[in-house]
């Protein structure tokens, strides 16, 4: 997040840091370990009325956004979201949005998800993300279309919603959109990381829908791909949150906690610690928002940024959660500590749409692309 | 120029500064300021004459000062007019020697200290290009303790006369002027008896001697100042009161290729793992379809650009207020870990040439001697120990080191072992 946000911008965020404050407390998020859904609809209705899947809506459904920019508007909640671990699939609602925006014969899912009424699961099926082959094929026969493949893990909300998804097909990487609760789809669920959120496998058993699940984009390849930087940008936006969040706390138990007559934060061992992880911080910080700019802007170096904050945040981000889990000492991996549950939602982030190893040979294909150019 | 329309738009400042670069500098490859040894000294001073003939071009084209106020032979312009000429500077030619420490921090400190007379002399001198300045901060005793200088100025009448030895100017053996951090008063504690001024290198005073690096670079310098008259009218900032000048010079120093007085175009102090840089040399050793090398020249990718980034947000900061002056050694610090760790990355691209290599090994080579050299990244510009403790009490409020020499007349201090 910028470090000067104008007067807009900071309203924005602190009306949904404030309502994730009163409605995604620690307390909240640990009493609705167990449900099914991991939220309530009343919450996420709340959210939509504030905006949350406004921002990469179509100006004619709606939607807009605060700065003029609504994917830089959309890391300011991602960042919230981080930095509460608040349950509730705001990225692939959002990414389910951008990616059915330019589909007209769709738009009443965009409405659907604006208004919270509904929530979209949203996944990269394509194997772009790693090195892994694709995982969902998508075939084309007569007016119908057959979804065959595996697709795990994705994040799932609440009953009844959709599903977007990117796939491989003969003619290239095609985009679908159909019910959850389309006969043959099976949904598994996954134990996560994450408790606060719910992720499952999705299983195709050659699926047949009508071809009006497809979802026509000008340029498929060039939507996918942006689909995915928008995917790398949000999820190092809610990284950082995490970060934040746990920096913070861990800062203020340095003054509080003493040890031998005085607090940790005066061991200089302790301090240059605190020094480092403040650094990775910043750095995470600064490249995030410098890729939802490129991405929101489309320049040509957008990709490979989000890319790059994808990494960093995740790496670094790691050792940045680790170390503050050290400081803790034994506090650090207790459930009663709130530490962890950001430490999960980091560590479900770094994980979700490739890992930072997958990120940096995607950065040196890139690299040696437009070397090969050059 | 305070007046919005008489000022110059930064899109139309960028096309005539294009104009110019285009049709009066070289195009030049950003040579990695890996401390190399790189040039003979004959060299050396060749390029130190081109500089100074570059800024003064640019001084004559209006190109020098951006950020420095008209009055002063400055453009009075803002810093998105600097950003846009170090932008247009990629690929060309610049004054690069004149950048650190003469604009930032020296040129920087007079701004903010200096008297309007001092000013007046020595701004529009240091934009000609006439007048290469050193800092003379660092001395052989003290490191990171820079307020325990003890280069002495004793007042004699008008004048002061200096002794003592200043240590780690870069290129001292061809600039003209210094900015000296000297001891005034030894009665008491050693932030309140230090004075700052300014004098010039050559002079019979002065010996200036080469300090050899382990690479062969012999670019550094350590003075010997015996009894060096400066008069008080080349003080800055009032007798004893050095610190508060001392303080702002060094946030001048970390801010670095992020001063608004620094022309330089993005990147430039970045060092061996410039953009593509790692690639390159994953080609050049044969290990571009290595997953293991392109690991690694995904991760030099991933850290140059973020400390880019970091450089960029913590200007801002600073410059809006968002942050406090201090935040500049976050910048210091991720710099730091991002040089160690592409230096290390480069030389395990190397492979065996990191260790052994010839001419013909092109980029390979001497990558072995970069590594080496890795901790001057750490070192240089006040160590990452200092910038932890910075971070750590200046930024994050933790306590301060406990220091033995706070309340303690300097004179009392002691400074070796022998002296407890």
């Amino acid at each position: 997040m910028r470090p000067l946000l104008d007067e807009d911008q900071e309203f924005f965020r602190s009306t949904t840091s404030r309502f994730l404050d009163e409605f995604a407390s620690p307390a909240q998020l640990r009493d609705l370990r167990h449900d099914p859904i991991g939220f309530d609809p009343g919450y996420w209705r709340g959210g939509a009325d504030l905006g949350w899947m406004s921002l990469l809506a179509p100006e004619s459904l709606g939607g807009g956004s605060i700065s003029g920019d609504g994917l830089v508007d959309l890391t300011l909640v991602a960042h919230e979201f981080g930095a509460h671990a608040a349950p509730g699939p705001l990225l692939s609602c959002n990414l389910a949005i951008a990616a059915l925006a330019e589909s007209p014969s769709h738009h009443h899912v965009i409405e659907q998800l604006m208004n919270g009424s509904a929530t979209a699961t949203w996944c990269d099926a394509t194997g772009a993300a790693g090195r892994t082959p694709p995982s969902l094929r998508i075939a084309v026969d007569g007016n119908d279309v057959i979804l065959t493949g595996t697709v795990r893990p994705v994040e799932i909300g609440l009953d009844g919603g959709w599903l977007v998804a990117a796939g491989s097909s003969p003619d290239g990487l095609r985009h679908v959109v159909v019910p959850l609760s389309t006969p043959g789809i099976d949904i598994t669920p996954l134990t996560s990381v994450d408790f606060t959120r719910r992720y499952v496998s999705l299983g195709f058993d050659d699926v047949r829908v009508d071809s009006g699940a497809l979802v026509e984009h000008p340029d498929s390849t060039a939507a996918h791909q942006r689909l995915r930087s928008l995917a790398l940008v949000l999820a190092a936006a809610e990284s950082v949150g995490t970060m934040q969040q746990a920096l913070d706390i861990t800062v203020e138990w340095s003054f509080d906690r003493y040890s031998f007559g005085r607090p940790l934060a005066s061991y200089q061992a302790l301090k240059h610690r605190f020094a480092d992880m403040k650094a990775w911080l910043e750095g995470a910080h600064a490249i995030t928002d410098e890729a939802a700019t490129a991405v929101a802007a489309g320049s040509p170096d957008g990709d490979e940024l989000a890319l790059i904050a994808a990494a960093f945040s995740g790496s670094y981000g790691s050792e940045l959660m680790q170390d503050c889990v050290q400081l803790h000492g034994g506090l650090g991996v207790t459930y009663e500590h709130d530490i962890h549950l950001y430490f999960r939602r980091h560590t479900m982030l770094r994980t979700l749409f490739g890992t930072p190893g997958d990120h940096r040979q995607r950065i040196t294909d890139l690299l040696a692309n437009e070397r090969s150019v050059a | 120029m305070t007046d919005a329309t008489s000022t110059e738009s930064v899109d139309a400042f960028r096309l005539r500064a294009r104009a110019w670069i285009e049709a009066n500098l070289a195009h030049r490859e950003h040579a990695a300021r890996t401390l190399r040894n790189l040039l003979t000294d004959e060299e050396e001073l060749v390029e130190v004459a081109r500089e100074r003939r570059i800024q003064r071009a640019m001084f004559d084209a209006g190109l020098a000062g951006i950020c420095v106020p008209t009055e002063y032979g400055g453009q009075g312009l803002t810093v998105q007019h600097q950003r846009a000429l170090n932008e247009e500077l990629v690929g060309y030619e610049y004054p690069s020697r004149l950048q650190s420490p003469t604009f930032s921090p020296c040129t920087a400190v007079i701004l903010e200290f200096g008297t309007e007379e001092q000013k007046q002399r020595h701004i529009p001198a240091i934009l000609k290009g006439e007048e290469i300045w050193m800092q003379f901060l660092s001395e052989p005793g003290s490191g990171s303790d820079v307020a325990g200088a003890v280069t002495t100025a004793m007042r004699d009448g008008s004048s002061w006369i200096v002794n003592g030895s200043k240590i780690w100017t870069t290129g001292a053996w061809w600039s003209d002027w210094a900015l000296c951090l000297a001891r005034t008063n030894w009665d008491v504690p050693k932030h309140r008896g230090l004075t700052v001024f300014m004098l010039p290198l050559r002079q019979p005073g002065i010996e200036v001697h080469r300090i050899e690096m382990l690479n062969g670079n012999r670019e550094f310098c350590q003075e010997y100042m015996t009894d060096v008259v400066v008069p008080d009218t080349d003080r800055i900032g009032d007798v004893d009161q050095g610190w508060t000048v001392g303080t702002r010079w060094m946030f001048h120093e970390r801010m670095l290729f992020n001063s608004p007085l620094v022309t330089a175009p993005p990147g430039a102090g970045h060092g061996a793992a410039s953009r593509g840089g790692a690639f390159g040399l994953a080609c050049a050793a044969g290990r571009e379809h290595d997953p293991v090398a392109r690991d690694l020249v995904g991760e030099s990718r991933v850290l140059t650009a973020v400390r880019g980034a970091i450089e960029r947000r913590i200007g801002d900061g600073v410059r809006s207020g968002a942050m406090n002056d201090q935040s500049s050694a976050i910048a210091r610090l991720f710099a730091a870990i991002t040089v160690m760790r592409t230096t290390t990355i480069s030389f395990e691209l190397a492979g065996g040439a990191g260790g052994a290599w010839a001419e013909t090994d092109g980029d390979l080579a001497e990558l072995g001697v970069d590594f080496l050299m890795r901790q001057a990244s750490c070192i240089g510009g006040g160590t990452t120990e200092m910038a932890r403790n910075v971070v750590s009490e200046r930024v994050l409020g933790m306590p301060r080191e406990l220091s033995h020499d706070r309340d303690l007349a300097f004179r009392e201090v002691p400074r070796s072992r022998s002296d407890r």
